[in-house]
């Protein structure tokens, strides 16, 4: 059985099904609101989601039982006085690797920690420094914390992806930070202005958590690999059609393996020739194939950056994605097939871990 | 003259231009003669007010500005789309 946690424009839907065909909606939660990302914590059960009010603004919930409808609001992520900021939206909560911690990316770009299991926030005040000294610049979707990759067994390293203010690498549990932009081109500056900048729009970034130094980005313009743990990157997207895209999804079995979604480029945020591809590499970025099933003609969607999630690993993995469209596909290891034709607007996808 | 270079669909909208030559002793005022010889980009960049649109940047020798900058006859003006902007 597949469980799946959809964030939509429109809510959150939970999904259950074995395969193709027999996907249905068990939950839909918070009714008329933006639920901005939704994840469940495989150490605990306990589902997170960030719903984002058009009236009342963002807040984190959580349950222990989706299916209860008793969600509770965690106290934050919200900054503390003196910092003249407000949260506007929670783009992702990653469980850490000590117990009881989890993380939170918020915009405008900040990172919290809870160390209560998600139910308290505190702010990184190492990070909110370099943000303020920095004087990180937004992308489209705001001045977004949205990508957190701890590395499995040392819960002091963390990398952390920011739009538009690159990447940022913590050691020693985030008592400090350094940036990570080497190799990162951004080709929406003048090559005069490249050099040094700090405008650096990562879109979605994630480790390979059997060879932690290795992580994958999708930029604004181009795919990445770091085998160094996030310091100097290297452009991998030559075999794709389009450098562009949004989401990257990982095999956590195999440090060689990543998946994106591309779209035609910044100016035109569709899949390129009305056609659905999700392309694949399992040699690190040498090569890219394309898997089959997904709509090859009249589709021109956009899928967001957190709405392309996996589940098992290996020979089980799990592919699923959402599009602005409504739609929702899944592939178990065959082809793609549609999970849902019809929901709201998709903003995140994440599988539960069985 | 200020060289002005534009990229798509700015490109397309000044005949396919490149890079252009254009008089002005500020960003706003090459801009505004862009619109001139290219009538096809009035508003594009500029907004009514005679401002730089929120998500357009103009780089003068690779330094990002507004239209009240000055720029020298040896100056490269460069027009980009913001990674703040699309959707």
């Amino acid at each position: 059985m597949h469980e799946l946690l959809i964030g939509t424009k429109k809510g959150l839907f939970v999904l259950q099904g074995e395969g193709p065909g027999t996907f249905r909606v068990t939950t839909r939660a918070f009714a008329g609101q933006v639920v901005e990302f939704a994840v469940r914590d495989p150490r605990t059960g306990r589902t997170f989601a960030s719903v984002t009010s058009g009236f009342y603004g963002p807040r984190l919930m959580w349950t222990d039982d989706v299916t209860a409808e008793e969600w509770r609001t965690a106290a934050g992520p919200a900054f503390p006085e003196g910092k003249d900021e407000a949260v506007e939206r929670i783009w992702i909560v990653q469980p850490g690797e000590a117990d009881g911690v989890l993380y939170a990316g918020v915009a405008p770009a900040a990172l919290f920690v809870s160390t209560d299991g998600g139910e308290s926030w505190s702010l990184n005040d190492a990070l909110w420094a370099q943000r303020i000294e920095g004087d990180w610049q937004p992308g489209a979707g705001g001045l977004a914390l949205h990508s957190i990759c701890p590395w499995p067994g040392h819960p002091d390293r963390l990398a952390i992806g920011v739009s538009a203010a690159g990447v940022w690498l913590t050691e020693d549990g985030g008592a400090s930070w350094r940036s990570g932009f080497t190799g990162l081109v951004p080709e929406y500056m003048p090559e005069d202005a490249r050099e040094g900048t700090n405008q650096l729009c990562v879109h979605n970034m994630h480790r390979a958590p059997l060879r932690p130094e290795r992580l994958f980005m999708q930029f604004h313009g181009s795919v990445y690999r770091s085998d160094d743990a996030g310091i100097t990157w290297n452009d991998i997207a030559a075999p794709l059609p389009s450098g562009f895209g949004f989401p990257l999804a990982i095999d956590p079995a195999d440090p060689d393996s990543a998946f994106v979604i591309p779209l035609v480029g910044a100016e035109d945020r569709v899949t390129p020739e009305g056609t659905v591809r999700v392309f694949g590499t399992r040699d690190a970025g040498a090569s890219w194939v394309a898997g089959e099933g997904l709509p090859a003609h009249d589709a021109w969607i956009t899928i967001l950056r957190q709405a392309f999630g996996t589940s098992g690993s290996g020979e089980d993995l799990s592919l699923w994605f959402g599009a602005t469209s409504g739609e929702v596909f899944g592939s178990t290891g065959g082809p793609w097939f549609t999970v849902a034709p019809r929901l709201a607007p998709v903003t995140s996808v994440r599988a539960v871990s069985a | 003259m200020p060289l002005v270079a534009l990229r798509a669909p700015l490109r397309e909208l000044a005949g396919g231009n490149r890079e252009i030559r254009l008089d002005g002793a500020t960003v706003g005022e090459v801009l505004r003669e862009l619109e001139r010889a290219w009538p096809r980009t009035s508003g594009w960049i500029l907004d009514e007010r005679g401002k730089v649109r929120r998500h357009v940047n103009v780089f003068v020798n690779g330094e990002a500005v507004r239209e009240d900058a000055s720029v020298r006859p040896e100056d490269r003006l460069q027009v980009l789309p913001s990674i703040s902007g699309g959707g």
